[in-house]
């Protein structure tokens, strides 16, 4: 695959080298001088490019139209957004995929067609709310379009969930259990599987209907 | 008229006033407090200090009910965005686009947005103004 990640700073750095070191064609363009020629030394003059990732005019020359991903990870929102919104529609890159600093940013991307947003401030809140002892619904992934979450969560001991069938707890019609984990055994639920204290849960489910889910799930 | 202008440089501080002086009610948002205060006491609408791409300032600069809304900072990337949240999240059916790169202006107003490019608005008026000298002293050179 031929992947173009635009921004150079940490992020696009490790990227850039893991996506390298599993043989796929990347190009990083960064267009601070003195941070492209760190790129260079680290990653090798062929998969780095000095120049303005927004500019249309860097896309012709790096060969954009014929880039399988474009992943634009610099540290502002409208600039990832523009990158992505050349590569989609001037370019007709098939993948686009942003980082995004400011969660409420994720709606505009996701409505203008941008395939996957990550957000790396709900990337690290979820990542301390596992290593939590605390039960909670954790955020896994927000999937492009409708605004659905898959969510993981713990059923917890006298939940409304403890103990009861699926088709029994009143899950809202846009929410939906697809996988219990019970010790080491993956069951994947249907309305007649039996909930108890201590299964691992995952969800899909709309913004609206993740307060719902959380009740049943934790009983609060 | 209710206009929301995002960016209180030369260009959108000029449009603030002009508006305002002209009876319409008119709100103005820029990330700096000072640029703001710049538009002086002669200025009768509301400002809101923070970014325009973000639809909380955006709500709370009374978005909803605007008639026009301007995206006029020094960056076009940032016009882009704020334009495409007050388009499409708040559907708002006037939005003008400062773009001050010319292919990038070409480019986003073939995706549907109503871009004004100064830099290729200056360029017409300056050939203009040129062609019309060379044209006098032409004339002029003949009738010698």
């Amino acid at each position: 695959m031929y992947i173009i990640i635009v921004g150079g700073g940490k992020v696009g750095y490790y990227l850039g080298k893991s996506l390298l070191e599993s043989g796929h064609e990347i190009l990083v363009v960064e267009k601070n001088p003195n941070r492209a020629n760190f790129l260079i030394d680290e990653l090798g003059a062929d998969h780095v490019w000095l120049g303005d990732g927004c500019d249309s005019s860097t896309f012709e020359q790096i060969g954009l139209n014929r880039a399988d991903a474009v992943i634009a990870v610099t540290g502002d929102d409208e600039d990832n957004l523009v990158i992505c919104l050349l590569a989609k529609q001037k370019f007709g890159v098939p993948r686009t995929i942003a980082r995004i600093n400011n969660p409420r940013n994720a709606k505009i991307f996701a409505h203008l067609g941008v395939d996957v947003t990550v957000s790396t401030t709900e990337v690290i809140e979820a990542q301390i709310q596992r290593a939590l002892p605390i039960p909670s619904l954790v955020h896994l992934l927000a999937l492009k379009r409708g605004g659905i979450e898959l969510v993981e969560g713990k059923i917890a001991p006298g939940s409304p969930a403890d103990g009861k069938r699926i088709r029994e707890l009143g899950i809202p019609d846009d929410a939906l259990v697809v996988m219990v984990v019970r010790d080491d055994q993956t069951i994947v639920p249907y309305g007649d599987t039996t909930l108890m204290a201590g299964d691992e849960i995952l969800a899909v489910t709309s913004p609206q209907s993740k307060e719902v889910l959380k009740r049943i799930i934790l009983g609060k | 008229m209710k206009i929301l202008i995002v960016g209180c440089g030369r260009l959108g501080s000029y449009l603030a006033l002009s508006f305002s002086r002209e009876g319409h009610s008119v709100t103005v948002v820029d990330v700096d407090k000072e640029a703001l205060a710049s538009l002086g006491p002669d200025f009768q609408g509301e400002t809101v200090v923070g970014k325009g791409i973000d639809e909380e300032v955006l709500r709370r600069a009374g978005i909803e009910q605007v008639d026009i809304f301007i995206a006029a900072t020094g960056y076009d990337n940032t016009n882009i965005m704020a334009s495409y949240v007050a388009k499409e999240i708040f559907k708002i059916k006037n939005v003008i686009t400062r773009l001050d790169d010319p292919k990038k202006a070409e480019i986003f107003r073939s995706l549907g947005l109503n871009v004004i490019s100064p830099i290729t608005l200056a360029a017409e008026a300056i050939r203009k103004c040129a062609e019309g000298l060379l044209c006098t002293s032409l004339s002029s050179a003949e009738e010698k």
